[in-house]
């Protein structure tokens, strides 16, 4: 299991009688990008904070790029780079300057440093205003800063805690490219968030967290599979929906549910690609079709079902 | 930078948590003592400070050599004077480090690590390959580092106002006594750096910390010798008027008036500048036979008077910051 960035095996941690994170197995693999996804306060925090060492875990094993953070702290910290929520920088100095003091914690030599500095700060898009102060600068462009700060230890793996948290849509846009860019060099990106469309454009894999414990994990379809029973949803627009059509609709392979859609058609979950017999099913029935759409099911749905879900079965545990 | 570290863990504050960990507590330490210091240096809150002080020094100084200059030649013990000659309506220049060398001391260090928290650095910086140890070291560090250099700046002014206003040079002796005051009064800020550290980990508003820190030196400046006289009158009475009495009362008065650390300053200072002093204590006159009145003690003599003291703001600096540190281990850094 070489390629494994981090694993944890029954990763507990209690304050006091609350259970922050429950016996968590996560593994994330090496070149992906894994989407923790989960209300506030589920414990995702927590989690990134142990894959850190910057706190104990209560029980459980961690391993992350094969070392124990616990144990070996510095090992994992100078070879992760991780970007808190809500970052924050040194106001009253320029990026350069904090980027050059990030540097010399990293124990970065100098001429090393300001050449990983340049390149980070253009990479980012923020080679003009390098000797701003940080204060002048808008939430988008700290956010980026953060990138070019964890970028300077040039890490294999980065821990982003709500990246996209406050921002505008553009800037949300902006800041996934370069998500993007950063897997395209194969460097493992563990990815905290609530907010899911986002996640699901730039995420290889997600596991949904709630409650300090991760029930359902896997790519998205894999996820709708589990979660929604069906992974594929088509609309079916017919010029006159009657009842031989939907019948014959509900007869085809693989299919889970026939709803009739306000007089125009009807909407299938189905748990594979089946267009083509459901084009034939509606012409054999005698019916005229006009369209056909699928749509996967987007990740805020499974999200909402699957804590919906979840909701009813432990009604007691807040969201 | 190694004798620090060596000193730092043999005195027993290597991080608890350290054991067993990776790598030296203190990775990182002097890029934290760089970083801070050049933030000390250049702030405005400073600059402010720095300027008071050069003020009241250069005032009193200056008030000093008037008084003194008709003595020259008299006194062996000339430089010593221009630090505690006091000229109406302006008290001597060591009455007013009390004052300001507190000021200074809690205005460097109130909102260091709350600061971190408020600005939401301190998960970033703690995400670097560093250990808590050196965050907190390298911030204790910067700001005494700041401390002695305002202080050394300001000591080594007021000699060069005092060669050029008396024509004279200080000399060996007088030097010697110099510097160990400078020394004592760069630890006394110390103990005041280190309770305003322990209350920036304490307090999450850097105010809070501010006016504890205050709050704390006020107590032992104004009301810490009121609250010693009514104990010792609580738990020695006089109840028959026996020399014995009187003795203990008094004795007890003294001890637990240097639990403040303005006592030990200010016996230090006194011990340090005025060589002909020989006692804090109460005196009988049996202990006073054979002994010529007003005859300087040498520097040796001085220093082992005012040992207990030195020592007294020396450990009590060490300890304040060691109970910060273990505090600091101890809390969750997230917001």
């Amino acid at each position: 299991m070489a390629d494994l960035v981090i694993e944890t095996q029954e990763l507990t941690k209690r304050y006091g009688d609350f259970t922050a994170v429950d016996r968590l197995d996560l593994k994330v693999r090496s070149g992906e990008v894994f989407g923790l996804l989960g209300p506030n306060g589920s414990g995702k925090t927590t989690t990134i904070l142990m894959l850190l060492g910057l706190t104990e875990p209560t029980a459980g094993r961690v391993q992350v790029l094969g070392f124990d953070p616990a144990r070996q702290p510095l090992s994992v910290k100078s070879r992760v780079g991780y970007m808190p929520d809500s970052i924050g920088f040194y106001d009253e100095l320029t990026a350069r300057e904090n980027l050059i003091y990030i540097a010399k914690l990293n124990g970065i030599p100098r001429k090393e440093a300001y050449r990983r500095i340049d390149q980070a700060l253009e990479r980012v898009g923020l080679g003009d205003v390098a000797e701003r102060p940080v204060r002048t600068f808008s939430r988008g462009m700290r956010q980026r800063l953060g990138v070019a700060d964890v970028l300077i230890k040039e890490p294999e793996l980065i821990i982003m805690d709500e990246p996209t948290q406050g921002l505008d849509p553009a800037g949300a846009r902006e800041f996934l490219e370069l998500i993007q860019g950063l897997k395209e060099e194969r460097i493992s990106i563990l990815l905290a968030s609530h907010l899911l469309h986002q996640v699901q454009a730039v995420c290889d894999r997600v596991g949904l967290f709630r409650s300090g414990k991760m029930f359902v994990e896997g790519t998205v379809p894999e996820l709708a599979r589990q979660v929604l029973g069906g992974a594929y949803r088509i609309q079916v627009h017919v010029v006159r929906p009657d009842e031989a059509i939907q019948q014959a609709l509900g007869r085809l392979p693989g299919v889970l549910r026939v709803t009739p859609r306000d007089g125009t058609g009807y909407e299938m979950e189905t748990r594979e690609d089946i267009r083509p017999q459901v084009a034939q099913a509606v012409v054999g029935a005698g019916g005229e079709l006009l369209t056909l759409e699928i749509e996967q099911p987007s990740l805020d749905e499974i999200y909402a079902r699957y804590f919906q879900q979840a909701e009813e079965e432990v009604e007691h545990v807040p969201a | 930078m190694s004798q620090l570290e060596a000193g730092m863990v043999r005195s027993g504050m290597a991080a608890p948590q350290a054991q067993g960990k990776e790598g030296s507590p203190w990775t990182g330490l002097w890029a934290v003592v760089g970083k801070e210091m050049a933030d000390h240096l250049t702030s405005i809150r400073m600059l402010i400070l720095e300027l008071l002080v050069v003020l009241t020094a250069a005032g009193t100084v200056y008030a000093a050599l008037q008084t003194l200059r008709s003595t020259v030649g008299q006194d062996r013990f000339l430089f010593l004077r221009l630090f505690t000659t006091a000229r109406e309506p302006l008290p001597a220049f060591v009455g007013f480090l009390g004052l300001l060398v507190p000021l200074i001391a809690i205005a460097l260090a109130f909102d260091s690590v709350n600061g971190e928290f408020n600005r939401r650095t301190l998960s970033r910086v703690l995400a670097q390959p560093i250990y808590r140890d050196a965050l907190l070291m390298g911030k204790f560090l910067a700001s005494f580092f700041t401390l002695a250099l305002v202080l050394t700046v300001i000591w080594l002014l007021i000699i060069g106002m005092g060669v050029i206003g008396l024509g004279l040079p200080p000399g060996g002796e007088e030097v010697g006594r110099m510097l160990w005051f400078l020394v004592a009064t760069i630890f006394y800020g110390g103990i005041w750096l280190a309770v305003a550290l322990l209350f920036s980990i304490l307090f999450r508003q850097p105010a809070t910390a501010a006016l504890g820190s205050i709050a704390v030196w006020l107590f032992f400046t104004i009301f810490w010798g009121i609250l010693a006289q009514l104990l010792a009158r609580t738990l020695r009475p006089i109840r028959y008027g026996f020399v014995e009495e009187v003795l203990a009362q008094a004795r007890l008065e003294l001890a637990l008036s240097r639990i403040s650390p303005n006592t030990l300053y200010t016996e230090a200072t006194i011990g340090l500048l005025s060589p002909s002093v020989r006692s804090f204590g109460i005196i009988l006159p049996e202990q006073l036979q054979g002994i010529l009145l007003g005859t300087p003690l040498p520097l040796t003599q001085s220093l082992l008077l005012i040992w207990p003291q030195l020592t007294g703001l020396i450990a009590a600096t060490l300890l304040l910051f060691a109970l910060g540190y273990v505090l600091f281990q101890r809390q969750e850094i997230r917001a």
